[in-house]
Protein backbone atom coordinates (compact mmCIF):
# COMPACT_ATOMS: atom_id res chain seq x y z
CA UNK A 1 0.00 0.00 0.00
CA UNK A 2 0.99 3.48 -0.39
CA UNK A 3 3.03 5.46 1.91
CA UNK A 4 2.36 9.71 1.67
CA UNK A 5 5.32 11.90 3.15
CA UNK A 6 3.93 15.38 3.87
CA UNK A 7 6.06 18.25 4.56
CA UNK A 8 5.34 20.24 7.81
CA UNK A 9 6.82 23.92 8.29
CA UNK A 10 6.56 25.89 11.44
CA UNK A 11 6.04 29.49 10.31
CA UNK A 12 4.67 33.17 11.20
CA UNK A 13 0.98 32.77 11.38
CA UNK A 14 -0.82 34.35 8.68
CA UNK A 15 -2.47 36.92 10.44
CA UNK A 16 0.53 38.29 12.08
CA UNK A 17 1.97 41.41 10.50
CA UNK A 18 5.62 40.70 10.88
CA UNK A 19 8.44 43.58 11.97
CA UNK A 20 11.57 43.88 10.54
CA UNK A 21 14.36 44.33 13.24
CA UNK A 22 16.04 47.94 13.17
CA UNK A 23 19.03 46.67 12.71
CA UNK A 24 18.50 44.82 9.61
CA UNK A 25 19.42 41.38 10.64
CA UNK A 26 16.01 39.82 10.05
CA UNK A 27 12.21 39.97 11.37
CA UNK A 28 11.48 39.82 14.69
CA UNK A 29 10.11 36.85 16.09
CA UNK A 30 9.80 36.48 19.72
CA UNK A 31 6.37 36.10 21.14
CA UNK A 32 4.99 35.90 17.70
CA UNK A 33 2.46 33.17 17.07
CA UNK A 34 3.23 30.09 14.96
CA UNK A 35 1.55 27.62 12.73
CA UNK A 36 1.99 25.27 10.96
CA UNK A 37 1.69 26.49 7.28
CA UNK A 38 -1.70 26.77 5.44
CA UNK A 39 -0.34 25.26 2.34
CA UNK A 40 0.85 22.37 4.71
CA UNK A 41 -2.57 22.12 6.04
CA UNK A 42 -4.00 21.60 2.91
CA UNK A 43 -1.48 19.30 1.58
CA UNK A 44 -1.84 16.73 4.82
CA UNK A 45 -5.90 17.27 4.39
CA UNK A 46 -5.23 15.55 1.06
CA UNK A 47 -2.70 12.82 2.44
CA UNK A 48 -5.30 12.51 5.11
CA UNK A 49 -8.60 11.69 2.03
CA UNK A 50 -6.36 9.85 0.44
CA UNK A 51 -5.96 7.18 2.72
CA UNK A 52 -9.34 7.69 3.80
CA UNK A 53 -10.40 6.48 0.78
CA UNK A 54 -8.32 3.74 1.31
CA UNK A 55 -5.69 4.49 -1.31
CA UNK A 56 -2.98 5.33 0.89
CA UNK A 57 -2.04 3.25 4.44
CA UNK A 58 0.21 5.75 6.19
CA UNK A 59 0.99 9.00 6.49
CA UNK A 60 4.06 10.69 7.95
CA UNK A 61 4.72 14.35 8.43
CA UNK A 62 8.09 16.15 8.24
CA UNK A 63 9.59 19.06 9.63
CA UNK A 64 13.02 20.34 9.18
CA UNK A 65 13.11 22.96 12.04
CA UNK A 66 14.17 23.50 15.39
CA UNK A 67 12.87 22.00 18.71
CA UNK A 68 9.83 24.26 18.74
CA UNK A 69 8.50 22.74 15.48
CA UNK A 70 7.28 19.52 17.17
CA UNK A 71 4.29 21.81 18.46
CA UNK A 72 3.34 21.92 14.54
CA UNK A 73 3.89 18.13 13.99
CA UNK A 74 1.94 17.76 17.12
CA UNK A 75 -0.84 19.40 15.37
CA UNK A 76 -0.52 17.49 12.14
CA UNK A 77 -0.74 14.42 13.74
CA UNK A 78 -3.68 15.67 15.83
CA UNK A 79 -5.04 16.31 11.82
CA UNK A 80 -4.36 12.56 11.50
CA UNK A 81 -0.99 11.35 10.44
CA UNK A 82 0.31 8.68 11.82
CA UNK A 83 3.86 9.37 12.60
CA UNK A 84 5.95 12.53 12.65
CA UNK A 85 9.79 13.47 12.05
CA UNK A 86 11.53 16.39 13.14
CA UNK A 87 15.04 16.97 11.15
CA UNK A 88 16.41 18.95 13.88
CA UNK A 89 18.41 22.25 12.63
CA UNK A 90 19.79 24.99 14.77
CA UNK A 91 18.36 27.48 12.02
CA UNK A 92 16.61 28.07 8.83
CA UNK A 93 17.75 26.23 5.94
CA UNK A 94 17.60 27.17 2.44
CA UNK A 95 14.63 25.35 0.60
CA UNK A 96 17.83 23.81 -1.43
CA UNK A 97 19.09 22.24 1.90
CA UNK A 98 14.81 21.28 2.97
CA UNK A 99 14.88 19.64 -0.33
CA UNK A 100 17.84 17.49 0.30
CA UNK A 101 16.74 16.36 3.74
CA UNK A 102 13.19 15.75 2.04
CA UNK A 103 14.25 13.68 -0.34
CA UNK A 104 16.61 11.73 2.37
CA UNK A 105 13.43 10.52 3.95
CA UNK A 106 11.59 9.85 1.25
CA UNK A 107 14.19 7.47 0.10
CA UNK A 108 14.31 5.99 3.74
CA UNK A 109 11.04 5.56 3.99
CA UNK A 110 10.09 4.51 0.18
CA UNK A 111 7.52 6.85 -0.25
CA UNK A 112 5.59 6.79 -2.90
CA UNK A 113 3.61 10.18 -3.04
CA UNK A 114 5.28 13.30 -1.10
CA UNK A 115 2.35 16.47 -0.94
CA UNK A 116 3.91 19.76 0.23
CA UNK A 117 2.68 22.86 -0.04
CA UNK A 118 2.83 25.38 -2.91
CA UNK A 119 4.82 28.10 -0.71
CA UNK A 120 5.70 28.89 2.47
CA UNK A 121 3.93 32.17 3.39
CA UNK A 122 7.69 33.23 5.38
CA UNK A 123 10.16 33.18 2.98
CA UNK A 124 7.39 32.67 0.23
CA UNK A 125 9.87 30.90 -2.25
CA UNK A 126 7.78 28.26 -3.59
CA UNK A 127 10.63 25.80 -4.47
CA UNK A 128 10.78 23.32 -2.37
CA UNK A 129 8.45 20.88 -4.29
CA UNK A 130 10.02 21.26 -7.86
CA UNK A 131 13.48 20.63 -5.81
CA UNK A 132 12.48 17.63 -3.98
CA UNK A 133 10.74 15.95 -7.54
CA UNK A 134 14.19 16.97 -9.36
CA UNK A 135 16.71 15.31 -6.65
CA UNK A 136 14.73 12.26 -6.33
CA UNK A 137 14.28 11.81 -10.26
CA UNK A 138 10.73 12.29 -9.85
CA UNK A 139 7.77 13.94 -11.62
CA UNK A 140 6.33 16.85 -9.95
CA UNK A 141 2.51 18.01 -10.13
CA UNK A 142 2.87 21.40 -8.83
CA UNK A 143 -0.37 23.96 -8.04
CA UNK A 144 -2.65 21.05 -7.55
CA UNK A 145 -5.97 21.67 -7.06
CA UNK A 146 -7.16 17.89 -7.98
CA UNK A 147 -5.64 14.97 -7.71
CA UNK A 148 -6.98 11.69 -8.83
CA UNK A 149 -4.76 8.23 -8.07
CA UNK A 150 -5.14 5.06 -10.19
CA UNK A 151 -3.00 2.10 -10.38
CA UNK A 152 0.04 3.93 -10.78
CA UNK A 153 -0.58 7.16 -11.96
CA UNK A 154 -1.99 10.53 -10.56
CA UNK A 155 -3.86 12.70 -12.89
CA UNK A 156 -3.78 16.15 -11.24
CA UNK A 157 -5.41 19.29 -11.97
CA UNK A 158 -3.12 22.48 -11.86
CA UNK A 159 -4.38 25.97 -11.30
CA UNK A 160 -1.71 28.01 -13.85
CA UNK A 161 -1.75 31.42 -15.07
CA UNK A 162 -4.40 30.78 -18.50
CA UNK A 163 -6.56 28.07 -16.10
CA UNK A 164 -6.47 24.82 -14.96
CA UNK A 165 -4.32 22.60 -16.66
CA UNK A 166 -4.31 18.71 -16.36
CA UNK A 167 -1.39 16.23 -16.48
CA UNK A 168 -0.90 12.75 -15.64
CA UNK A 169 2.17 11.42 -13.85
CA UNK A 170 3.94 8.33 -12.79
CA UNK A 171 4.06 7.36 -9.24
CA UNK A 172 6.58 7.92 -6.81
CA UNK A 173 5.92 11.75 -7.17
CA UNK A 174 5.71 14.82 -5.70
CA UNK A 175 2.80 16.92 -5.30
CA UNK A 176 2.15 20.51 -4.44
CA UNK A 177 -1.02 22.03 -2.83
CA UNK A 178 -2.76 24.93 -3.95
CA UNK A 179 -5.90 26.56 -1.90
CA UNK A 180 -8.57 25.27 -3.71
CA UNK A 181 -7.41 21.47 -3.34
CA UNK A 182 -9.55 21.02 -0.02
CA UNK A 183 -10.50 22.80 3.10
CA UNK A 184 -8.37 21.36 5.96
CA UNK A 185 -10.40 19.68 8.83
CA UNK A 186 -10.42 21.75 12.35
CA UNK A 187 -8.89 19.37 14.87
CA UNK A 188 -10.94 17.94 17.82
CA UNK A 189 -9.39 18.04 21.25
CA UNK A 190 -9.92 14.12 21.98
CA UNK A 191 -7.38 13.96 18.67
CA UNK A 192 -5.06 16.57 20.92
CA UNK A 193 -4.90 13.82 23.37
CA UNK A 194 -4.18 10.99 21.08
CA UNK A 195 -1.77 12.96 18.86
CA UNK A 196 0.39 12.90 22.36
CA UNK A 197 0.76 8.97 22.39
CA UNK A 198 1.75 9.05 18.67
CA UNK A 199 5.70 8.52 17.46
CA UNK A 200 7.31 11.74 16.72
CA UNK A 201 10.91 11.02 15.71
CA UNK A 202 13.89 13.40 16.14
CA UNK A 203 16.47 13.02 13.80
CA UNK A 204 19.99 15.28 14.49
CA UNK A 205 20.61 16.98 10.83
CA UNK A 206 24.20 16.24 11.11
CA UNK A 207 22.98 12.79 10.61
CA UNK A 208 22.14 13.14 7.43
CA UNK A 209 25.65 14.06 6.21
CA UNK A 210 23.85 16.93 4.34
CA UNK A 211 25.57 20.42 3.97
CA UNK A 212 23.50 23.59 5.52
CA UNK A 213 25.51 26.30 3.48
CA UNK A 214 24.72 26.32 -0.31
CA UNK A 215 26.44 29.54 -0.91
CA UNK A 216 23.48 31.77 -0.72
CA UNK A 217 23.67 34.53 2.40
CA UNK A 218 21.36 37.38 3.36
CA UNK A 219 22.84 40.64 3.47
CA UNK A 220 20.38 42.64 5.10
CA UNK A 221 16.57 42.49 5.79
CA UNK A 222 14.58 46.30 5.59
CA UNK A 223 10.39 46.90 5.69
CA UNK A 224 9.20 47.58 2.28
CA UNK A 225 8.75 51.16 1.00
CA UNK A 226 5.64 52.66 2.39
CA UNK A 227 2.73 53.74 -0.11
CA UNK A 228 1.39 57.20 1.03
CA UNK A 229 -2.02 57.49 2.09
CA UNK A 230 -4.37 59.26 -0.54
CA UNK A 231 -7.91 60.60 -0.01
CA UNK A 232 -11.00 59.84 0.13
CA UNK A 233 -13.72 61.61 -2.20
CA UNK A 234 -17.10 62.10 -1.30
CA UNK A 235 -19.04 60.59 -4.13
CA UNK A 236 -19.00 58.98 -7.31
CA UNK A 237 -18.65 62.23 -9.11
CA UNK A 238 -15.73 63.04 -7.50
CA UNK A 239 -14.25 59.92 -8.05
CA UNK A 240 -14.78 60.02 -11.63
CA UNK A 241 -13.22 63.52 -11.92
CA UNK A 242 -10.40 62.57 -9.97
CA UNK A 243 -9.42 59.62 -12.54
CA UNK A 244 -10.31 61.60 -15.77
CA UNK A 245 -8.04 64.24 -14.73
CA UNK A 246 -5.36 61.60 -13.96
CA UNK A 247 -6.09 60.61 -17.58
CA UNK A 248 -6.83 57.02 -16.01
CA UNK A 249 -9.90 56.43 -17.67
CA UNK B 1 30.65 39.25 -18.26
CA UNK B 2 27.30 38.03 -17.34
CA UNK B 3 26.07 35.67 -19.97
CA UNK B 4 22.33 35.53 -18.68
CA UNK B 5 20.20 32.72 -20.26
CA UNK B 6 16.06 33.70 -20.27
CA UNK B 7 14.14 31.01 -20.68
CA UNK B 8 11.45 32.03 -22.92
CA UNK B 9 7.87 31.69 -21.96
CA UNK B 10 5.61 31.21 -24.74
CA UNK B 11 1.99 29.99 -26.08
CA UNK B 12 3.80 28.29 -29.05
CA UNK B 13 3.25 31.44 -31.08
CA UNK B 14 4.27 34.67 -29.25
CA UNK B 15 6.07 35.71 -26.36
CA UNK B 16 4.48 35.94 -22.96
CA UNK B 17 5.16 39.74 -21.76
CA UNK B 18 6.42 38.27 -18.74
CA UNK B 19 9.73 37.34 -20.32
CA UNK B 20 9.90 40.79 -21.86
CA UNK B 21 9.76 41.98 -17.66
CA UNK B 22 12.48 39.47 -17.13
CA UNK B 23 14.94 40.92 -19.67
CA UNK B 24 14.81 43.90 -17.98
CA UNK B 25 16.29 42.84 -15.10
CA UNK B 26 18.94 40.71 -16.77
CA UNK B 27 19.94 44.13 -18.68
CA UNK B 28 20.24 45.47 -15.49
CA UNK B 29 22.96 43.24 -14.04
CA UNK B 30 26.18 44.34 -14.58
CA UNK B 31 28.15 43.81 -18.27
CA UNK B 32 25.28 41.61 -18.90
CA UNK B 33 24.70 39.82 -22.11
CA UNK B 34 21.45 38.36 -22.69
CA UNK B 35 20.13 35.29 -24.72
CA UNK B 36 16.60 34.39 -24.82
CA UNK B 37 16.20 30.63 -24.97
CA UNK B 38 13.20 29.06 -27.15
CA UNK B 39 12.09 25.60 -26.12
CA UNK B 40 9.03 24.43 -28.12
CA UNK B 41 7.85 21.83 -30.47
CA UNK B 42 8.80 24.72 -33.87
CA UNK B 43 10.19 27.29 -32.21
CA UNK B 44 10.42 30.21 -35.21
CA UNK B 45 7.76 32.16 -34.33
CA UNK B 46 8.37 32.89 -30.84
CA UNK B 47 12.37 32.80 -31.57
CA UNK B 48 11.55 35.66 -34.43
CA UNK B 49 9.31 37.62 -31.76
CA UNK B 50 11.36 37.23 -28.78
CA UNK B 51 14.38 38.60 -31.35
CA UNK B 52 12.51 42.11 -31.58
CA UNK B 53 13.21 42.50 -28.10
CA UNK B 54 15.60 45.57 -27.24
CA UNK B 55 18.49 44.46 -25.28
CA UNK B 56 18.33 41.20 -26.66
CA UNK B 57 21.44 39.92 -27.71
CA UNK B 58 20.81 36.19 -29.17
CA UNK B 59 18.42 33.99 -28.87
CA UNK B 60 18.90 30.12 -29.38
CA UNK B 61 16.37 27.87 -29.92
CA UNK B 62 16.06 24.07 -29.04
CA UNK B 63 13.02 22.06 -30.75
CA UNK B 64 11.71 18.80 -30.23
CA UNK B 65 8.26 17.47 -30.49
CA UNK B 66 8.68 16.96 -26.35
CA UNK B 67 8.35 21.01 -25.78
CA UNK B 68 5.38 21.10 -27.78
CA UNK B 69 3.72 22.30 -24.27
CA UNK B 70 5.60 23.08 -21.02
CA UNK B 71 6.40 20.66 -18.80
CA UNK B 72 8.84 21.24 -16.27
CA UNK B 73 10.27 17.62 -15.98
CA UNK B 74 10.68 17.93 -19.78
CA UNK B 75 12.40 20.79 -19.99
CA UNK B 76 14.87 21.16 -16.97
CA UNK B 77 17.28 18.60 -18.48
CA UNK B 78 17.35 20.52 -21.59
CA UNK B 79 17.92 23.79 -20.16
CA UNK B 80 20.68 22.30 -17.84
CA UNK B 81 22.97 21.19 -20.92
CA UNK B 82 22.47 25.04 -22.03
CA UNK B 83 22.97 26.64 -18.76
CA UNK B 84 26.63 25.81 -19.02
CA UNK B 85 27.73 28.14 -20.85
CA UNK B 86 26.02 30.58 -19.23
CA UNK B 87 26.43 32.44 -15.59
CA UNK B 88 22.81 32.92 -15.16
CA UNK B 89 19.86 31.43 -15.55
CA UNK B 90 16.26 33.63 -14.89
CA UNK B 91 12.50 33.11 -16.09
CA UNK B 92 9.53 34.51 -14.90
CA UNK B 93 8.43 34.52 -11.74
CA UNK B 94 4.94 33.08 -13.31
CA UNK B 95 3.38 29.59 -12.90
CA UNK B 96 5.33 28.69 -15.63
CA UNK B 97 8.59 30.13 -14.12
CA UNK B 98 7.97 28.75 -10.69
CA UNK B 99 6.78 25.18 -11.63
CA UNK B 100 10.22 25.08 -13.78
CA UNK B 101 13.41 27.04 -12.40
CA UNK B 102 13.32 25.50 -9.16
CA UNK B 103 13.42 21.97 -10.69
CA UNK B 104 16.51 23.33 -13.06
CA UNK B 105 18.06 24.89 -10.06
CA UNK B 106 18.24 21.78 -8.17
CA UNK B 107 19.41 19.66 -11.19
CA UNK B 108 22.23 22.24 -10.97
CA UNK B 109 22.59 21.84 -7.52
CA UNK B 110 22.52 25.55 -6.89
CA UNK B 111 19.72 27.45 -4.75
CA UNK B 112 17.80 29.80 -6.32
CA UNK B 113 16.37 33.04 -5.64
CA UNK B 114 12.71 33.68 -6.37
CA UNK B 115 10.62 36.82 -7.29
CA UNK B 116 14.19 39.29 -8.03
CA UNK B 117 12.67 42.67 -7.39
CA UNK B 118 15.81 45.14 -8.04
CA UNK B 119 19.57 44.37 -8.86
CA UNK B 120 22.08 45.52 -6.71
CA UNK B 121 25.00 43.58 -8.58
CA UNK B 122 25.89 40.52 -10.50
CA UNK B 123 25.33 38.13 -7.87
CA UNK B 124 22.79 40.44 -5.73
CA UNK B 125 19.20 40.69 -5.77
CA UNK B 126 16.40 41.96 -3.74
CA UNK B 127 13.46 40.16 -3.04
CA UNK B 128 10.58 40.22 -1.20
CA UNK B 129 9.54 37.68 1.94
CA UNK B 130 6.58 37.66 4.52
CA UNK B 131 3.77 38.63 1.92
CA UNK B 132 6.18 41.80 0.94
CA UNK B 133 6.43 42.68 4.60
CA UNK B 134 10.65 42.18 4.68
CA UNK B 135 12.54 42.80 1.73
CA UNK B 136 15.65 40.61 1.85
CA UNK B 137 19.18 41.58 -0.35
CA UNK B 138 20.49 38.02 -1.10
CA UNK B 139 23.97 37.58 -2.39
CA UNK B 140 25.02 34.02 -3.92
CA UNK B 141 28.44 32.87 -4.82
CA UNK B 142 30.18 34.23 -8.16
CA UNK B 143 31.55 30.58 -9.16
CA UNK B 144 28.56 29.27 -9.80
CA UNK B 145 25.39 29.54 -11.79
CA UNK B 146 22.92 31.74 -10.32
CA UNK B 147 19.25 30.94 -11.01
CA UNK B 148 17.20 33.52 -10.43
CA UNK B 149 12.81 34.08 -10.84
CA UNK B 150 11.93 37.51 -11.93
CA UNK B 151 8.93 39.57 -10.20
CA UNK B 152 7.44 41.07 -13.37
CA UNK B 153 5.66 43.72 -11.41
CA UNK B 154 8.63 44.62 -10.46
CA UNK B 155 10.05 45.56 -13.71
CA UNK B 156 8.88 47.03 -17.26
CA UNK B 157 8.55 44.94 -20.15
CA UNK B 158 11.88 45.80 -22.71
CA UNK B 159 10.68 47.69 -25.37
CA UNK B 160 10.87 46.64 -29.20
CA UNK B 161 12.92 47.67 -31.78
CA UNK B 162 15.76 44.71 -30.97
CA UNK B 163 17.20 42.98 -34.07
CA UNK B 164 19.25 40.04 -32.17
CA UNK B 165 20.53 36.94 -34.57
CA UNK B 166 18.98 33.50 -33.61
CA UNK B 167 20.30 30.19 -33.69
CA UNK B 168 18.93 26.59 -33.69
CA UNK B 169 20.71 24.34 -30.40
CA UNK B 170 20.75 20.98 -30.62
CA UNK B 171 20.56 18.92 -27.15
CA UNK B 172 20.94 15.59 -26.74
CA UNK B 173 19.78 14.48 -23.99
CA UNK B 174 17.33 11.65 -22.62
CA UNK B 175 14.12 13.19 -21.66
CA UNK B 176 11.84 11.56 -19.20
CA UNK B 177 7.99 9.99 -20.16
CA UNK B 178 7.20 9.98 -16.74
CA UNK B 179 4.88 12.97 -16.78
CA UNK B 180 2.06 14.08 -19.69
CA UNK B 181 0.27 16.92 -20.67
CA UNK B 182 -3.49 16.09 -20.78
CA UNK B 183 -5.35 19.09 -21.47
CA UNK B 184 -6.21 23.31 -20.36
CA UNK B 185 -9.29 24.69 -19.55
CA UNK B 186 -9.10 28.38 -20.11
CA UNK B 187 -12.15 30.06 -18.08
CA UNK B 188 -11.44 33.31 -19.15
CA UNK B 189 -12.52 34.97 -22.42
CA UNK B 190 -9.35 35.75 -24.69
CA UNK B 191 -10.87 39.02 -25.62
CA UNK B 192 -10.60 40.65 -22.25
CA UNK B 193 -6.81 42.39 -21.30
CA UNK B 194 -4.50 39.82 -19.74
CA UNK B 195 -4.93 39.83 -15.84
CA UNK B 196 -0.90 40.00 -15.58
CA UNK B 197 0.13 42.79 -17.87
CA UNK B 198 -3.22 45.15 -18.18
CA UNK B 199 -2.77 48.69 -17.48
CA UNK B 200 -6.38 48.69 -15.47
CA UNK B 201 -7.01 46.19 -13.32
CA UNK B 202 -10.83 45.90 -11.99
CA UNK B 203 -11.16 43.30 -8.92
CA UNK B 204 -14.10 42.03 -6.87
CA UNK B 205 -14.02 40.65 -3.52
CA UNK B 206 -16.56 38.56 -1.11
CA UNK B 207 -18.64 41.50 -1.15
CA UNK B 208 -19.87 40.56 -4.47
CA UNK B 209 -22.00 37.93 -2.89
CA UNK B 210 -22.56 35.78 -6.01
CA UNK B 211 -21.56 34.57 -9.43
CA UNK B 212 -24.20 36.65 -10.73
CA UNK B 213 -23.30 39.42 -9.28
CA UNK B 214 -19.44 39.66 -10.12
CA UNK B 215 -20.87 40.37 -13.19
CA UNK B 216 -21.19 43.66 -12.14
CA UNK B 217 -17.06 43.90 -12.31
CA UNK B 218 -17.29 42.20 -16.04
CA UNK B 219 -19.55 45.14 -17.05
CA UNK B 220 -17.41 48.09 -15.36
CA UNK B 221 -14.28 46.61 -16.70
CA UNK B 222 -15.72 46.09 -20.24
CA UNK B 223 -16.72 49.33 -20.57
CA UNK B 224 -13.08 50.63 -18.69
CA UNK B 225 -11.15 48.74 -20.70
CA UNK B 226 -9.81 46.85 -17.99
CA UNK B 227 -8.53 43.48 -16.80
CA UNK B 228 -10.67 41.35 -14.07
CA UNK B 229 -9.15 40.71 -11.07
CA UNK B 230 -10.39 38.84 -7.55
CA UNK B 231 -9.52 38.74 -3.83
CA UNK B 232 -8.68 35.25 -2.86
CA UNK B 233 -12.44 34.82 -0.98
CA UNK B 234 -14.31 35.96 -4.23
CA UNK B 235 -12.41 32.97 -5.87
CA UNK B 236 -12.88 30.29 -3.42
CA UNK B 237 -16.64 31.19 -3.25
CA UNK B 238 -16.76 30.29 -6.97
CA UNK B 239 -17.77 33.53 -8.14
CA UNK B 240 -14.02 34.32 -10.30
CA UNK B 241 -11.82 31.64 -11.91
CA UNK B 242 -8.84 30.53 -9.76
CA UNK B 243 -6.30 32.45 -12.60
CA UNK B 244 -7.77 35.56 -11.40
CA UNK B 245 -6.08 35.56 -7.99
CA UNK B 246 -4.44 38.67 -7.19
CA UNK B 247 -2.17 38.32 -4.35
CA UNK B 248 0.97 36.44 -2.52
CA UNK B 249 -0.47 33.25 -3.39
CA UNK B 250 -1.94 34.44 -6.98
CA UNK B 251 -1.03 37.02 -9.10
CA UNK B 252 1.26 40.22 -7.89
CA UNK B 253 0.20 42.85 -10.75
CA UNK B 254 1.65 46.70 -11.32
CA UNK B 255 -1.20 48.21 -13.57
CA UNK B 256 -1.45 51.63 -13.87
CA UNK B 257 -5.25 51.58 -12.10
CA UNK B 258 -6.07 49.57 -9.65
CA UNK B 259 -9.89 49.14 -8.47
CA UNK B 260 -11.08 47.20 -5.76
CA UNK B 261 -14.31 46.61 -4.95
CA UNK B 262 -15.74 45.19 -1.77
CA UNK B 263 -12.28 44.15 -0.93
CA UNK B 264 -10.98 44.60 2.49
CA UNK B 265 -7.26 44.98 2.05
CA UNK B 266 -5.72 41.97 4.10
CA UNK B 267 -1.85 41.86 3.49
CA UNK B 268 -2.18 38.89 1.27
CA UNK B 269 -4.21 41.14 -0.95
CA UNK B 270 -2.37 44.24 -0.73
CA UNK B 271 0.98 42.38 -1.55
CA UNK B 272 -0.36 41.78 -4.66
CA UNK B 273 -1.30 45.48 -5.75
CA UNK B 274 1.53 47.90 -3.87
CA UNK B 275 3.35 48.38 -7.41
CA UNK B 276 -0.13 49.55 -9.01
CA UNK B 277 0.25 53.36 -9.97
CA UNK B 278 -2.89 54.29 -8.71
CA UNK B 279 -4.94 52.64 -6.46
CA UNK B 280 -9.43 53.48 -5.90
CA UNK B 281 -10.45 51.16 -3.30
CA UNK B 282 -14.74 51.17 -2.68
CA UNK B 283 -15.81 49.72 0.01
CA UNK B 284 -18.48 50.51 2.78
CA UNK B 285 -16.32 49.88 5.63
CA UNK B 286 -14.47 53.33 5.91
CA UNK B 287 -12.16 51.02 8.56
CA UNK B 288 -11.00 48.63 6.11
CA UNK B 289 -7.38 48.37 5.41
CA UNK B 290 -7.58 48.80 2.06
CA UNK B 291 -7.92 52.15 2.46
CA UNK B 292 -4.64 52.38 3.96
CA UNK B 293 -3.08 52.13 0.72
CA UNK B 294 -5.44 53.69 -1.70
CA UNK B 295 -4.96 56.66 -3.29
CA UNK B 296 -8.80 57.66 -3.67
CA UNK B 297 -11.40 56.13 -1.39
CA UNK B 298 -14.81 55.88 -1.90
CA UNK B 299 -16.72 54.61 1.15
CA UNK B 300 -19.82 53.07 0.16
CA UNK B 301 -22.10 50.56 -1.37
CA UNK B 302 -20.57 48.98 -4.18
CA UNK B 303 -24.02 47.72 -5.50
CA UNK B 304 -25.29 51.64 -5.35
CA UNK B 305 -21.64 53.48 -6.92
CA UNK B 306 -21.38 50.92 -9.51
CA UNK B 307 -23.96 51.64 -11.40
CA UNK B 308 -23.59 55.09 -10.93
CA UNK B 309 -19.74 54.79 -12.74
CA UNK B 310 -20.80 53.12 -15.75
CA UNK B 311 -23.25 55.94 -15.96
CA UNK B 312 -20.65 58.68 -15.34
CA UNK B 313 -18.73 56.47 -18.13
CA UNK B 314 -20.90 56.29 -20.35
CA UNK B 315 -22.14 60.14 -20.14
C1 LIG C 1 -2.14 31.04 2.81
C2 LIG C 1 -3.02 32.17 2.43
C3 LIG C 1 -2.86 32.76 1.21
C4 LIG C 1 -3.70 33.81 0.81
N1 LIG C 1 -3.49 34.37 -0.42
C5 LIG C 1 -4.31 35.37 -0.81
C6 LIG C 1 -4.14 36.00 -2.09
O1 LIG C 1 -3.23 35.66 -2.86
N2 LIG C 1 -5.01 36.97 -2.45
C7 LIG C 1 -6.04 37.38 -1.62
O2 LIG C 1 -6.80 38.28 -2.01
N3 LIG C 1 -6.20 36.83 -0.41
C8 LIG C 1 -5.37 35.82 0.00
N4 LIG C 1 -5.60 35.24 1.21
C9 LIG C 1 -6.84 35.57 1.96
C10 LIG C 1 -6.81 36.85 2.75
O3 LIG C 1 -6.23 36.63 4.01
C11 LIG C 1 -8.25 37.39 2.93
O4 LIG C 1 -9.02 36.39 3.58
C12 LIG C 1 -8.95 37.74 1.61
O5 LIG C 1 -8.11 38.58 0.84
C13 LIG C 1 -10.27 38.42 1.90
O6 LIG C 1 -10.98 38.65 0.71
P1 LIG C 1 -12.03 39.85 0.62
O7 LIG C 1 -11.33 41.12 0.91
O8 LIG C 1 -12.72 39.70 -0.69
O9 LIG C 1 -13.09 39.46 1.74
P2 LIG C 1 -13.38 40.14 3.15
O10 LIG C 1 -12.14 40.25 3.96
O11 LIG C 1 -14.52 39.41 3.72
O12 LIG C 1 -13.79 41.63 2.79
C14 LIG C 1 -14.99 41.98 2.18
C15 LIG C 1 -15.06 43.49 2.23
O13 LIG C 1 -16.19 43.93 1.51
C16 LIG C 1 -16.79 45.02 2.21
N5 LIG C 1 -18.20 45.07 1.82
C17 LIG C 1 -19.19 44.21 2.16
N6 LIG C 1 -20.34 44.54 1.54
C18 LIG C 1 -20.08 45.62 0.79
C19 LIG C 1 -20.85 46.40 -0.11
N7 LIG C 1 -22.15 46.13 -0.35
N8 LIG C 1 -20.26 47.45 -0.72
C20 LIG C 1 -18.96 47.74 -0.50
N9 LIG C 1 -18.18 47.03 0.33
C21 LIG C 1 -18.73 45.96 0.95
C22 LIG C 1 -16.56 44.74 3.66
O14 LIG C 1 -16.56 45.95 4.40
C23 LIG C 1 -15.19 44.06 3.64
O15 LIG C 1 -14.15 45.00 3.85
C24 LIG C 1 -4.74 34.24 1.65
C25 LIG C 1 -4.88 33.67 2.91
C26 LIG C 1 -4.05 32.64 3.31
C27 LIG C 1 -4.22 32.04 4.66
N1 LIG D 1 11.70 23.33 6.81
C1 LIG D 1 10.71 22.65 6.22
N2 LIG D 1 10.09 21.62 6.87
C2 LIG D 1 9.09 20.93 6.29
N3 LIG D 1 8.62 21.20 5.06
C3 LIG D 1 9.18 22.21 4.38
C4 LIG D 1 10.25 22.99 4.91
N4 LIG D 1 10.59 23.92 4.01
C5 LIG D 1 9.75 23.75 2.95
N5 LIG D 1 8.91 22.73 3.17
C6 LIG D 1 7.82 22.25 2.28
O1 LIG D 1 7.95 22.88 1.03
C7 LIG D 1 6.83 23.74 0.77
C8 LIG D 1 7.28 24.95 -0.01
O2 LIG D 1 8.22 25.70 0.72
P1 LIG D 1 9.09 26.86 0.04
O3 LIG D 1 9.78 26.25 -1.12
O4 LIG D 1 10.04 27.29 1.13
O5 LIG D 1 8.14 27.95 -0.35
C9 LIG D 1 6.24 24.01 2.14
O6 LIG D 1 4.87 24.32 2.05
C10 LIG D 1 6.49 22.67 2.85
O7 LIG D 1 5.53 21.71 2.49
Amino acid sequence: MRKILVGIKRVVDYNVRVRVKPDGSGVALEGVKMSVNPFDEIALEEALRIKERGEASEVVAVSIGTEDAQQQLRTALAMGADRAILVKVSEAVDPLVASRVLVAIAQQENADLVILGKQAIDDDAAQTAPMVAALWGRPQATFASKITLEGSVATVIREVDAGLETIAVDLPAVFSADLRLNEPRYVKLPDIMKAKKKPLDIIEFSALGIAADVGLKTVFVEPPKPRSKGIVVKDVAELVDALQKKGLI
Amino acid sequence: MSKILVIAEHDGAKLNQATARAVTCARQIPDAQVTIAVFAADPAAVAADAATLAGVDAVVTVAHSANETALAAVLAPQIVAVAAHYTHVLAASTAFGKDLLPRVAALLGVPQISDAMAVEGAYKFKRPTYAGNAIVTLEASPDRILVASVRGASFEPAARGGNAPISALSVTVELPTHTRYVSLSAAASSDRPDLASAAKVISGGRALGSKENFALIYSLASKMGAAVGASRAAVDAGYAPNELQVGQTGKIIAPQLYVAVGISGAIQHLTGIKDAKTIVAINKDAEAPIFEVSDFGLVADLFVVLPEIEKALAG
